[in-house]
């Protein structure tokens, strides 16, 4: 019963060099809606190309067509000078293009190395899949380009910084030598993205090819060696990473010059509105998330919670939104104590809530953006007369809020689903702000929005401020923290580990005490 | 709208390629599918009499097929209606046999076999709410639970020897529809379709109108963005198990208080799990139940009129595959849309 050993895939991506893609004339329609328009774009081996522009510009669209995930409507693929075509993303691998998804397509419990070999299996004679080969191959695969993993650990045990490496590997195993990733930076933390990096260069100067889809201007100016502007299904600009300015990227995506944050008043913070006192919140295993937290946000002040995701900060949120009941401790809203049971109760005393996470509990997918506009609020006397709530009563409360926020295309019988997650996202904010509630918890307000409307977000949570409410804000990203809060808190294992005002800190300040090395972290 | 339209059309489609595979199996038999079909049709649709057997029939299917799409509109799967429905037309007798003086007895039975019904919905659904137990293995269950418990109750009020009440006295009794309709007159529709008719505009009104119904919508597809909304999803599925169970306790009365003016055991005959069915193909949408229930109602009877020539099994036959195509063509649709969204 000795089978012979079977060929193995034999992945190596430096083996042969990236070939020279070319994208010419490519256009692609779904429906009356053109996402790509004769746009071409060159991919020399070996280069970084940055492709930027905003949400909905048509950027992946363009990307899932060069990976063979669209066919394109018209236009032509070129690999090396010769015309491809592929029918189907098994193909385009074929010729050495591989695409990390913003959202992972990984098998949550199965083993990093089971999901790197993932359709392409080394098996014995008669099926049987070979685990142990297959950890070895991507053991040693991981080793060629320094990509730190555990083989062996199911990739529901992983961070998020390492599924990606997870994901970036199973393309390479499959033969990438074009690497295309959308929005890679989007879930990382500072230090996070720092070792994304690294591990792209590494590729780069191994002759992998990269495409890096984001709107981060910042990320492609460090990254890129080329980059195109996208705006609206065309290709509007571009050309070599050192020519090109930040403000300029900026214009051409925007189609207009972005002005920079306004100045803020600085005025007097009034009475607290939030009080959260020896607050202990446990998560979804029991263990303790929040552990005896003490602040307040007062009248006219933004507190900027700042931290790693997973140091409590959900928790903290969604406990103040009566989204999960406190283990302990007491919250006050305006003088009033809050029981922590329930989010309607809340939401009555005063409370506004942009969630983290939109499409889990901003909104209904399925439902209209109208139907999505009441969300929360479908109790207020105004939307309707005693138990009735009519559609035609919430088209006219949603109308003039869609276009109020600039949610595109502000149309109320439209489904959920069929808004870019920046416009979804439009949507929550124009929601929850027009309430005049007197507290705001603004969780990562502006995640996967583009430029143009965090701006406008931004904005609009300065006026909440300036208009004497509390707001508390928890973000990722340190620069809109550093650029809005009144008052920076930083979370470290359900602590608050260090609270600092904007003046007197920096990123690399609070990165450390986000990583627990507030104070012995040298600088 | 062009969205609508591609979803609305699904279930037309699923129906036109069901009986085009039916007519396979008919042809195979040797009897010639058009012919049949023709029959089916003239016989159900053509006549006074065929109308009324096809009314008579969908009544039921109507009320149990509403129960169904509320919960699933809510996001729960109630497949507990046979239970509930045969619980309420118990309850309907037992109320209607209630020494009351005259109109108050046809209403304390209406109300029976609605509260009967909603009981027994709100019982899975409480179970759900409160411990987290999986309402289809609770629905499924308590149907076996209703069927023994009536058989047990029967016992001391069923007629000797028989599985039946009494007969109802007439002040129980729904009028039949040929009082009003002489055309209709000498088949078993009754009032009930009036208030089946009304259910459904009923549910419409609550699903798409009001506060709760939105509540309701909003927990059938995204539990938490309810919870964040200020609703309670386990409430929320609580309180649509119990409407369910209430439409589906209501549609026992077709027969009971309406055609036989008694109980029998049996006498649902299915109609609870055809519901699902009905359901499925009227896309969940109150309007689009009462279509499905009038085509299922049709499908049963026209089955009784070609008995002779063909085995009564090809109606269960087209019963299945109008389901199993109405599913494979609801997916083709929803990603026509998308791709044409």
């Amino acid at each position: 019963m000795s089978a012979p050993p079977p060929p193995r895939p034999q992945p190596s991506p430096a083996a042969s060099p990236a070939p020279a893609i070319a994208l010419e004339g490519i256009t692609r329609r779904f429906g009356p809606l053109i996402a790509n328009q004769d746009v071409s774009l060159n991919l020399a081996p070996g280069e970084v190309h940055g492709l930027v522009g905003e949400n909905g510009a048509g950027k992946t669209t363009l990307m899932r067509v060069l990976c063979g995930l669209l066919p394109p409507d018209s236009g032509t693929i070129r690999i090396d000078g010769r015309p491809a075509r592929f029918r189907n993303p098994a193909e385009a691998m074929r010729a050495g293009l591989g695409m990390v998804h913003q959202h992972f397509l990984l098998v949550d419990r199965m083993t990093v190395a089971e999901n790197v070999v993932l359709g392409r299996e080394p098996h014995a004679a008669l099926g049987g899949f070979r685990r142990a080969d297959a950890e070895r191959d991507v053991a040693a695969l991981a080793e060629r380009v320094r990509l730190p993993v555990r083989v062996s650990a199911p990739v529901a045990a992983l961070s998020v910084g390492e599924q990606q490496r997870v994901e970036i590997l199973k393309a390479l195993y499959h033969g990438a030598r074009v690497l295309v990733l959308d929005e890679p930076t989007a879930v990382l933390t500072p230090q996070e993205v720092d070792e994304l990096f690294a591990v792209l260069r590494e590729l780069r100067d191994r002759g992998t090819s990269l495409v890096l889809i984001t709107h981060k201007l910042a990320e492609v100016k460090a990254l890129a060696d080329r980059i195109t502007v996208m705006r609206a299904g065309r290709h509007v600009g571009g050309g070599p990473a050192a020519e090109l300015s930040t403000e300029r990227l900026a214009e051409l995506m925007v189609g207009r010059s972005v002005p920079p944050l306004g100045a803020r008043a600085d005025r007097a913070p009034g009475p607290p509105l939030l009080e959260v006192a020896d607050l202990s919140v446990r998560d979804a295993r029991g263990l303790e998330a929040v552990r005896g937290i003490h602040f307040d946000v007062r009248a006219g002040e933004i507190v900027g919670i700042a931290g790693v995701e997973g140091n409590g900060q959900q928790e903290l949120i969604e406990a103040i939104a009566g989204l999960t009941p406190t283990a302990r401790g007491r919250l006050t809203l305006a003088g009033r104590p809050l029981s922590g049971r329930s989010a309607r109760e809340h939401t009555r005393a005063g409370l506004a809530h942009i969630p983290g996470d939109r499409l889990r509990r901003g909104m209904v997918a399925d439902m209209t953006l109208a139907e999505n506009m009441a969300l929360g609020r479908q109790r207020e006397p105004a939307l309707g007369r005693g138990p009735f709530l009519g559609p035609g009563t919430l088209t006219a409360f949603a109308r003039p809020l869609l276009e109020r926020f600039d949610v595109r295309p502000p149309e109320p019988g439209r489904l959920g689903r069929q808004l870019s997650g920046g416009n979804q996202q439009k949507l929550v904010v124009a929601r929850e702000l027009s309430r005049g509630a007197p507290v705001v918890l603004a969780a990562h307000p502006t995640r996967g929005v583009d430029l143009g409307a965090v701006a406008a977000i931004h904005a609009r949570l300065l006026a909440e401020r300036d208009a004497g409410r509390a707001v508390l804000l928890l973000s990722s990203e340190l620069s809109e923290i550093l650029a809005l809060s009144d008052r920076i808190l930083v979370m470290y294992e359900g602590r608050i580990v260090h609270e600092t005002t904007p003046a007197a800190t920096d990123e690399r300040t609070l990165g450390l005490f986000m990583a627990g090395r507030g104070n012995g972290g040298g600088s | 709208m062009k969205r609508r339209l591609l979803l609305g059309s699904a279930p037309f489609i699923a129906v036109a390629l069901a009986l085009g595979a039916g007519a396979v199996f008919i042809l195979a038999i040797g009897e010639s599918p058009l012919e049949l079909y023709g029959i089916m049709a003239r016989e159900c649709f053509g006549r006074g009499y065929g109308i009324g057997q096809t009314l008579f029939k969908a009544t039921p299917l109507i009320l149990t097929g509403l129960a169904v799409a509320i919960g699933f509109r809510t996001g729960v799967f109630n497949i507990g209606a046979e239970g509930q429905m045969v619980l309420g037309g118990f309850a309907a007798a037992m109320a209607g046999l209630l020494p009351l003086p005259g109109p108050l007895r046809l209403a304390a039975a209406l109300l029976a076999a609605a509260l009967a019904g909603g009981a027994w919905g709100a019982l899975p659904g409480l179970l759900k709410a409160r411990f987290g137990a999986h309402e289809v293995i609770n629905t499924m269950m308590l149907n076996f639970v209703a069927y023994a418990l009536v058989a047990w109750m029967g016992h001391s009020v069923f007629e000797h020897a028989t599985v039946r009440t009494a007969t109802l006295p007439e002040s129980a009794w729904l009028p039949r529809l040929g009082a009003f309709f002489p055309a209709l007159h000498g088949s078993p529709a009754n009032l009930s379709l009036l208030l089946a008719l009304l259910a459904a505009l009923g549910l419409h009104l609550l699903l798409f109108r009001t506060r709760l119904g939105y509540e309701l919508r909003v927990v059938g597809s995204n539990p938490a963005a309810g919870e964040y909304g200020g609703i309670a999803p386990g409430r929320a599925q609580a309180l649509a198990l119990a409407i369910s169970g209430a439409a589906a306790g209501l549609a026992g009365i077709a027969f009971v208080l309406g055609y036989k003016h008694y109980f029998e055991l049996g006498f649902s005959a299915g109609a609870g799990f055809l519901g699902i069915a009905v359901a499925l193909v009227g896309r969940n949408h109150p309007f689009g139940v009462v279509v499905a229930a009038l085509f299922f109602g049709a499908l049963s009877y026209g089955g009784l009129v070609v008995n002779q020539r063909v085995p009564k099994e090809l109606v269960d036959a087209l019963q299945g595959l109008v389901i199993l195509f109405a599913i494979a063509t609801q997916q083709v649709m929803e990603r026509l849309a998308r791709r044409l969204a």
